[in-house]
This record gives C-alpha cells, sequence and structure tokens, in this order.
C-alpha cells in the first residue's frame, strides 16, 4: 500500500469511529442479533448442534455486511463534498482514495467480527476448529470483507447521494437472511430454499462452518473462493470506471 | 519561462455542442494578482478546472509554472494549490486534522510538518478552534481553513475560485489581506470574483471573460478608462427646475421619471465649483448633488453587454 493510501486509510477510519451509526451498524448491531437469534429463539431451531455453533460463522458473515452501509455513505460523501477536488488537484496517488475506503472497511469488518466472537464464546461457543482451520477462517473472511468492500464502493460510487448510497447497501444486508446463516436452507420454503442454496453467502458460511467444525468441504471452499473473486473483480473494475468518470 | 507564471493560448474548451470557452490567450507574470471577471456562466470556473489540471481543454496551450499541464501534469500538480468555491475541508475531522492530512499528502516531514500546522493555526487564527471538528466551524473559519490547507507545502501558484463568495465583510477583509501576505512572499494569485471592488482592490491585472472570449484585460485602471469618465448627478424638486438646468449646463443627460440631470466632469474641485455658480446664477436648486467615478462595475457591465440605462445613455 502506497503512503497515500496509508494517511487516506487513517482518514477513514477516523470517519467510521466518530460516527456513531456506523460503529452502531458495524459492531453493535451483528452482537444484538446474534443475542435476539441465539438467546430468544436458539431453543426453538432444531439444527442439529448447539444453534450458537450453528449460527457464529452466519452472524459472522452478517457482520461483514452491516459495516458495508457506512462504507457506502462514506465513499460517496467522498465523492458529493468538496474535498475529493482538492486531493484531485494534488498530486496524489487517484487510487489511494478508494484503496482507503476498501481497508478502512475490512478493518471495520475484523473488528466487528473479533466482537462478535468473543460473544459468542460467553454465549458457549465450543468450536473445534485447529490453529490452522481458524487461519483458514480469517482468510475467509478477509476475502470476504475484500470482495465485498470492493463492491460497495462501487455501489457507493454509483449513487447519486450519501443517502442513496446507504440504501444501495441494503440488499447486502438483508442477503444473509436468504441464505444458511440462520437457518439450513433445506429448511426453507420452496423457491428461497434454492435461491438461498445457490446465491454466494451459501458456500461461505458453510466453508466458515466447516472449518470451524473442524470438518471442512473442500467444495464448498472452492465455490466461496470463486464467488469472492468474482465479487472483488466485478466491484473492482466497476468502481474504477465509475470513479474515472466521476472524476 | 522563468517570469510567466500562467501562459494560455488559444484555450478552447465545449461542453457537447455548447462552447464555453473560445478562444482565451492570457498571460500571467510570476509574482502578481491576475482576476479573472465574468458574469455567471461566463466560463470562469471551467478555466480554472482546465488550468488546475481538473479537466482536459479541447484546443490550445497552457502552461503553468512552466509545464505544460497535457504532459506534465504532475509537475503542475506540485506547483500550485486551489481553493475553490465550496470549502474543500473534511468535515469530521478537527482544523488541526485537517492540516495534517494535507501534510501527510505532500509528504512533508513530521517535524517539519508539525511546524507547519502549528504556523497555518496560528496565521488563520484557528488555534482555539484546532482540536474542534470542522463540522462546528462557522463559514468563515471553514473559508480560513480551506485556505491554510492549501498553503501547506508553499505552492508557488495559487488558484482562488470565487474565495469570498458568503463571507461576511470582515471575513473577507481578513482574507484580502492574506492574498497581499501571499503576495509578499513572491506567490502568484489568480483569482475569479464576483466582487469587482475585489478585483479592484487587489489584482495587478484584470481580464473580463464574456461568453467564452476575453472582452477586455489590463490593469483596473486602464479598464477604467474604457469607460466613458466620471460625471456628476443632480436630483430637482420639479420638472421645471430640471428643465431650467438642462437649458443651462450644456452637454448633460436628462432623465425625467427620476429629475436628475447628469453632467460630464472630472470631479476635481474647480469644475465643481464651476458648476455650482453656475446653477447659483440662474438661481437654480438642486436637491441633491453626487460626484461619480466609473468603478469596475460599470466596466463589468459595458464590457459584458448587461449594460445598465447608465452605460447606453454615455
Amino acid at each position: 500500500m502506497s503512503t497515500d493510501s496509508v494517511t487516506m486509510l487513517r482518514r477513514n477510519f477516523k470517519h467510521i469511529a466518530r460516527n456513531p451509526t456506523s460503529v452502531f451498524n458495524a459492531v453493535l448491531m451483528p452482537i444484538l442479533i446474534m443475542f435476539m437469534f441465539v438467546y430468544m429463539l436458539g431453543d426453538a431451531f432444531n439444527v442439529g448442534v448447539d444453534y450458537i455453533d450453528y449460527a457464529t460463522p452466519g452472524l459472522m458473515l452478517l457482520a461483514v455486511c452491516y459495516g458495508l452501509g457506512a462504507t457506502a455513505t462514506s465513499v460517496n460523501s467522498d465523492m458529493t463534498r468538496g474535498i475529493i477536488n482538492r486531493f484531485k488537484v494534488m498530486d496524489v496517488r487517484r487510487g489511494a482514495v478508494l484503496t482507503g475506503h476498501v481497508v478502512a472497511s475490512l478493518l471495520t469488518n475484523l473488528i466487528a467480527i473479533a466482537a462478535l466472537i468473543g460473544v459468542a464464546f460467553l454465549l458457549g461457543f465450543s468450536p473445534s476448529a485447529s490453529l490452522l482451520d481458524w487461519l483458514g477462517v480469517v482468510g475467509m473472511i478477509v476475502l470476504l470483507g475484500f470482495a465485498a468492500a470492493w463492491l460497495t464502493v462501487a455501489l457507493g460510487l454509483a449513487a447519486k447521494s450519501p443517502e442513496t448510497a446507504g440504501m444501495a447497501a441494503v440488499p447486502l444486508v438483508l442477503l444473509p437472511f436468504f441464505s444458511s446463516a440462520i437457518v439450513p436452507a433445506d429448511k426453507m420454503g420452496a423457491g428461497i430454499r434454492q435461491f438461498a442454496e445457490y446465491q454466494p453467502f451459501t458456500p461461505i458460511i458453510e466453508t466458515m462452518r466447516g472449518l470451524l467444525n473442524g470438518a471442512p468441504s473442500s467444495g464448498d471452499a472452492i465455490a466461496a473462493i470463486a464467488w469472492c473473486i468474482g465479487i472483488a473483480l466485478v466491484g473492482y473494475l466497476w468502481a474504477l470506471a465509475t470513479f474515472k468518470k466521476r472524476v | 519561462m522563468t517570469s510567466s507564471a500562467i501562459a494560455v493560448s488559444g484555450l478552447r474548451k465545449a461542453f457537447g455542442d455548447k462552447t464555453v470557452l473560445d478562444g482565451i490567450d492570457f498571460d500571467v507574470p510570476a509574482g502578481t494578482v491576475f482576476s479573472l471577471l465574468g458574469p455567471n456562466g461566463a466560463g470562469k470556473t471551467t478555466t480554472v478546472n482546465v488550468l488546475t489540471t481538473l479537466m482536459k481543454p479541447d484546443g490550445g496551450t497552457v502552461r503553468v509554472a512552466g509545464h505544460d499541464i497535457a504532459t506534465e501534469t504532475k509537475a503542475v500538480r506540485a506547483a500550485i494549490g486551489v481553493t475553490g468555491q465550496f470549502a474543500a475541508v473534511d468535515e469530521l475531522l478537527t482544523g488541526q486534522e485537517n492540516l495534517q492530512l494535507m501534510v501527510d499528502l505532500k509528504r512533508l516531514g513530521s517535524g517539519e510538518g508539525k511546524r507547519v500546522v502549528t504556523e497555518l493555526l496560528e496565521r488563520f487564527d484557528l488555534v482555539e478552534s484546532a482540536r474542534k471538528r470542522v463540522s462546528t466551524y462557522s463559514g468563515g473559519m471553514r473559508r480560513k481553513l480551506d485556505l491554510a490547507m492549501t498553503l501547506v507545502g508553499k505552492p508557488q501558484i495559487i488558484f482562488l475560485d470565487e474565495p469570498t463568495t458568503g463571507l461576511d465583510p470582515r471575513s473577507r477583509r481578513t482574507m484580502w489581506a492574506i492574498v497581499r501576505e501571499l503576495l509578499a512572499d513572491g506567490v502568484t494569485i489568480f483569482l475569479t470574483t464576483q466582487y469587482l471592488e475585489e478585483a479592484d482592490q487587489l489584482a495587478d491585472r484584470v481580464a473580463v471573460l464574456n461568453q467564452g472570449r476575453l472582452v477586455a484585460q489590463g490593469t483596473p485602471g486602464d479598464l477604467k478608462r474604457q469607460v466613458p469618465g466620471s460625471h456628476v448627478r443632480l436630483r430637482f424638486a420639479s420638472t421645471v427646475e430640471l428643465d431650467a438646468a438642462a437649458r443651462v449646463l450644456t452637454g448633460s443627460t436628462r432623465d425625467d421619471e427620476d429629475l436628475t440631470l447628469r453632467v460630464p466632469s472630472d470631479g476635481a474641485t474647480k469644475s465643481l465649483r464651476v458648476l455650482l455658480d453656475r446653477l447659483d446664477e440662474y438661481s437654480i436648486d438642486a436637491e441633491e448633488f453626487s460626484v461619480h467615478t466609473p468603478d469596475l462595475d460599470d466596466v463589468f457591465l459595458a464590457l459584458t453587454g448587461h449594460a445598465s440605462t447608465e452605460v447606453t445613455a454615455r
């Protein structure tokens, strides 16, 4: 990462940390949802294993998604407010603005997930993952966070105003519910079940679930990695094209 | 290219089929203030955008700080500072953090960076609010911070696009004082403004842009001379007196609606005394008496074709 990107990252991270809504959505909301599903509803679900063990990987993905709204909004604010013009007439690497947002988004995700896993342990989470499996989980999260961040940066750039940018990230927040995050896909109604089985989040969640159970599935992992690379590539190219048009 | 800070020749720019800049030429000597005037939509901001590398021109050549804007963009960017119409500050950061951001992006060392931040905060009277977020700043403070940010790294050429629009008279004067200080440091300033008084106060040379062309260029004094001379304005209580005065004062122009008479005059005491004596001789009393010298407003209105009745009457 260039010096300019590090400078931008520091700036973006301060933005996120100083906005109570961003902190709430990105860090506290996933924990609240965990309490809701595990503590309130958990006993009602019959998924074959302890519900906290089932739900934690899904909630980790959800935590990534909940951080995205803030990224979309702040990318768009950068474009619609005067500050971008200042960066443009300076000898600053153009991509640094975007890289800064992507890395800030990723760091927010990692903080949120660390907090979430901490709470999960308090609620009785007992994974049987080896150190190598844990590294796999971290790798999966970083890859997912990276892909989702590029897509969100593109959404933020394409939106007309910061408000609509926040809205553009909403589908990404809802999508985890239509995956195997909360309940297994085969318990869903027809139509939604097929959707849940084939949407990108399901293999990603199943990969993490497998790793945390100490029984990783290479089929899911390949699909998950392929999806992430695909999403990252589309997001990156779309973001770059929109960025060039806007600046 | 040592004497020219900005050299523009045959600059053209169109958006679709709408021509915004239709071949403009000007030259700004280093260490001077050049002011571009023009009505809204004349192409002032487009000119600034092209000169500051934000937009590519469709034709012509532009050299800024001796570098071609098309081929040596990086060198141009390293030499210039820009303060636009809307404060380009980061609202979620504090004043100090905003300046630090510039220090980091300009890659000043940490020791020098600290010194620059402190110095600018002091110079722009922002020390007290340095640790407050910019979202709590007033409009004037934002503009000051904006300009302070532009000065990080000591740019040789500074572009100020309507820097005082929306500022109260006191803040405007502070801004003017800062511009004069910069000039004393040898900085070249390219200023666009809607306030002709501002150009008159600050600029060494003024150019008037209208419908994509430069319709006049010169010192403020040169331009004022292009508009016919100063005059005395007399207002009377009735048409009878206006008639009488118009007969006596040859060469004057009357306005029956306002009951006023404009008499060409150089405004010197001697000619004024002659004028008043003549009125006295015929026992004509004027209700109001005022001397008018053309200001840049008159020049502007005359040149940009939005002429008031006053100008066409001459």
